[in-house]
C-alpha cells in the first residue's frame, strides 16, 4: 500500500490533524474513540484518512469502552490508540490501570481541557496528576508533555515505539491550544528519517492449538494474596525504574548561570523560553528547565540545574499539579520556590517577565 | 481412579476448578467446552472473562484467555475482534457485569452488531462480593443489600437480558436463554451462538440460569428447585431470536 507521506512536507495544520497524520505515518492499525472536545478532530481526520490506507476505526459508546477496546486491539497485536480529554480522561483511567498491570502498550493522546467537572472545552494543564498517576496504581506510565505541533507529530510517532519497546501505557499530553491552533511543521515518513517502527506482537490469538502445540496465553490482573501482589507490583516497579533513565527527556534554556530558574512544561514552555530572552536582554539572569517526560520525571537532571539557582519559579495552567512533581524531585534542596498558577488559563511571556521583575 | 471425562478444550492442569461446590459456572463452562470441541475451534478462540466469580475461569481452558475488569469484557473482546476478525471472541460474565456495570457495553455491542459471543451467567445475585442484590434478583428474594426481600416498587423487577438484546438487534443476531438444569440444551444454544459468529452473521448472546448455593444458603435439592422452578417464573428458557436463514444461492 502507498505510503501516506513521502518525503518531508512542510504543512500548516491544527494539532489534532497533526496527531492523525502522525498515527497514519506510524503505521497505526486502528483507532478507537469517543467524541469529546477539544480532541474531536483527531477522529475526524483519522476517519477520513484511515479507509484510504486500510486502517480501522471504531466509535465506541463511551471512553470506558474506547480505553478497553484499545486494550483489546493492542492485545491482538495491533498498533492501536485512542484520544480524549477531561472527563473522558477520567473514564479512561480504568482501562489504563489494566494496561499498567498487564503491560499493554496502549497509546493515549490527551488534549487537556479546563477542569474540574465539565468546566471548559478550551485549555488547561489540569490533567497532569491524572495522566501521570490516575487510577489505583503506581503511575507506571510514560507521559510526554508536548509544546509545539512539531513535537506533537514527533512524539505521537515516538509514543508507539516507546510503548511497544518498553510495554508500558504511553501518553501524549497535549492541550486544547495545541489541539485547535494552526501552526507550521514538517511531517515525514518515519522510515525516511531512519526511524524504524518497533514490531508489534500479539498477546492472544497466537498460532497453533493451545495445550497441543503450545501453552495457552492466560493473562490476568487479579491476584489472591498480598504476597503475590507485592511480588507482581515490585517486579513492575523494578522494570519501570530500570528503563526510566533511557526514557527521560528534558530541555534547558540558559540555565548555566541562571539566578532565576523558570520551571514549566507543555505549551507553557514557549512563554518561559520567550520570557528568558526578554529578561536576559534586560540583564536579568533567567533560565528555564522543561521536562519533556513528566513520567518518568527527569529528577536528577532538574536537581543539578535547580541547585545552582537562587530562586525557582514554577509556572503552570493548573493549581500546582506540576509543582507537586517538581517538589517531589527537589526534596531536600533549600532553593526558594515561588509559583505562578493560572488553572485553566493561558500564560504569556509578558506576564512571566513581569512576575519575575516584580518579584525581585 | 481415572480422571473424570473432561472436554478436550479444558485445561486439565487447572482442575479441579476454583468455583464453590454446587456453583453453576462449572456446568456452563462444561457446556461451552463441549461446544468448542464439537465445532473444532479451540485454536481460534480468544476467551475473555469478567470480574466477579467469572474471573475464576481465567485459566480454565486451553485457549488464549484475558481476564479484564468488572463489566469491561465486552469492549475488550470487541477491540480484539475488530482488530483480528479471524478470531472467535467470547466474553464471559455474570449478571452484574453484563446487566449493571457493563450494561452500556452490552447494549451498544448488540446495537452495533459486534461479531462476538457474549455468555452471561445469571445466578440472581453478586456472588464474589458476598451475595448482594443484582439486576436479576427476584422480587421478594433476600440478599445482603435487600435483607427484607427485593421490593420491586423500590428497586424494579429482574432485568430481562435476552429479551432486551433481542429487541435491539436485527435478524442476524442469535439470542437465547439456557439453564444449567438442561446442559445439553445449553450446549446447543452455545454452539449456535458460536456458529453465528463463525458465519460472520453478527452478535450472539446466551444467558444461562445458574445456581449460587453459597450465597443462597441452599442445599443441592433447594438449589436445583430454585433454578428450575423459581427462576423460570421470571426468566423464560428458550431461544429468543435465531438468525433468519440465508437466502439460497441460485447456483443451479
Amino acid at each position: 500500500m502507498e505510503k501516506p507521506i513521502t518525503g518531508e512536507k512542510r504543512v500548516f495544520m491544527t494539532g489534532n490533524e497533526v496527531v492523525a497524520w502522525a498515527a497514519l505515518a506510524a503505521d497505526v492499525d486502528i483507532m478507537y474513540g469517543y467524541p469529546i472536545t477539544p480532541q474531536n478532530e483527531i477522529m475526524h481526520y483519522w476517519t477520513r484518512l484511515a479507509p484510504k490506507h486500510g486502517r480501522g476505526f471504531l466509535q465506541t459508546e463511551d471512553e470506558i469502552s474506547a480505553g478497553f477496546t484499545t486494550c483489546g486491539g493492542v492485545l491482538s497485536g495491533k498498533r492501536a490508540f485512542t484520544a480524549t480529554s477531561g472527563p473522558g480522561n477520567i473514564l479512561m483511567q480504568e482501562s489504563m490501570t489494566m494496561a499498567e498491570m498487564m503491560r499493554i502498550p496502549t497509546v493515549l493522546v490527551v488534549q487537556q481541557r479546563g477542569g474540574p467537572s465539565t468546566a471548559t472545552v478550551i485549555y488547561s494543564q489540569q490533567e497532569v496528576t491524572m495522566t501521570c498517576y490516575g487510577g489505583n496504581g503506581e503511575g507506571l506510565r510514560i507521559v510526554y508533555s508536548t509544546g509545539t505541533h512539531q513535537e506533537l507529530f514527533d512524539y505521537t510517532i515516538k509514543s508507539f515505539n516507546i510503548a511497544w519497546k518498553y510495554r508500558f501505557p504511553t501518553f501524549v499530553l497535549g492541550d486544547g491550544y495545541q489541539a485547535k491552533m494552526r501552526e507550521s511543521l514538517h511531517i515525514y515518513d518515519p522510515a525516511e528519517k531512519g526511524i524504524k517502527m518497533v514490531e508489534t506482537t500479539p498477546f492472544v490469538g497466537l498460532a497453533g492449538t493451545p495445550g497441543v502445540d503450545r501453552e495457552p496465553a492466560h493473562l490476568r490482573n487479579t491476584y489472591n494474596t498480598e504476597e503475590e501482589l507485592y511480588a507482581v507490583v515490585s517486579d513492575l516497579v523494578a522494570a519501570y525504574e530500570k528503563i526510566a533513565p533511557e526514557i527521560v527527556e528534558y530541555q534547558t534554556f540558559e540555565t548555566e548561570d541562571a539566578e532565576v530558574l523558570i520551571l514549566a512544561h507543555g505549551i507553557v514552555t514557549r512563554a518561559a523560553q520567550a520570557a528568558v530572552k526578554t529578561l536576559r536582554a534586560q540583564g536579568i539572569k533567567a533560565g528555564h528547565f522543561r521536562p519533556v517526560t513528566l513520567r518518568p520525571f527527569p529528577t536528577q537532571e532538574l536537581r543539578e540545574v535547580a541547585a545552582k539557582a537562587k530562586k525557582l519559579l514554577v509556572v503552570e495552567s493548573a493549581q500546582g499539579q506540576f509543582q507537586k512533581l517538581v517538589k517531589d524531585a527537589l526534596y531536600g534542596l533549600s532553593v526558594p520556590m515561588e509559583s505562578y498558577f493560572k488553572p485553566g488559563q493561558g500564560i504569556t511571556s509578558e506576564e512571566l517577565a513581569d512576575q519575575i521583575k516584580g518579584g525581585k | 481412579m481415572t480422571a473424570p471425562k473432561m472436554p478436550k478444550s479444558w485445561r486439565a492442569e487447572t482442575k479441579p476448578h476454583k468455583f464453590c461446590p454446587g456453583c453453576g459456572h462449572g456446568l456452563i463452562l462444561k457446556a461451552l467446552g463441549e461446544a468448542i470441541d464439537e465445532l473444532g475451534i479451540q485454536d481460534r478462540i480468544v476467551f475473555g472473562c469478567d470480574i466477579g466469580c467469572s474471573l475464576l475461569s481465567w485459566d480454565f481452558f486451553n485457549v488464549d484467555s484475558v481476564q479484564t475488569h468488572h463489566g469491561r469484557t465486552t469492549p475488550v473482546m470487541t477491540g480484539i475482534k475488530r482488530a483480528r476478525p479471524d478470531r472467535i471472541c467470547i466474553a464471559y460474565m455474570g449478571d452484574g457485569g453484563g446487566y449493571a456495570i457493563g450494561a452500556q457495553h452490552l447494549v451498544n455491542a448488540a446495537s452495533r452488531n459486534e461479531k462476538i459471543t457474549v455468555i452471561l451467567a445469571n445466578n440472581s445475585n453478586y456472588g464474589m462480593t458476598g451475595g448482594q442484590m443484582a439486576p436479576t434478583t427476584l422480587p421478594g428474594m433476600k440478599t445482603e443489600t435487600s435483607p427484607y426481600g427485593r421490593d420491586p416498587e423500590a428497586t424494579g423487577f429482574p432485568t430481562q437480558g435476552p429479551e432486551m438484546v433481542a429487541a435491539i438487534t436485527r435478524e442476524n443476531a442469535y439470542v437465547a436463554r439456557g439453564s444449567v438444569a438442561n446442559v445439553r440444551q445449553l450446549k446447543n444454544y452455545l454452539k449456535k451462538a458460536l456458529q453465528n459468529q463463525i458465519d460472520g452473521n453478527g452478535f450472539s448472546f446466551v444467558e444461562a440460569l445458574s445456581g449460587c448455593p453459597t450465597n443462597w444458603s441452599t442445599n443441592a435439592k433447594d438449589t436445583w428447585n430454585f433454578i428450575e422452578k423459581t427462576m423460570t417464573q421470571y426468566f423464560k428458557v428458550g431461544e429468543v431470536k435465531t438468525p433468519a436463514p440465508k437466502e439460497e444461492k441460485s447456483n443451479g
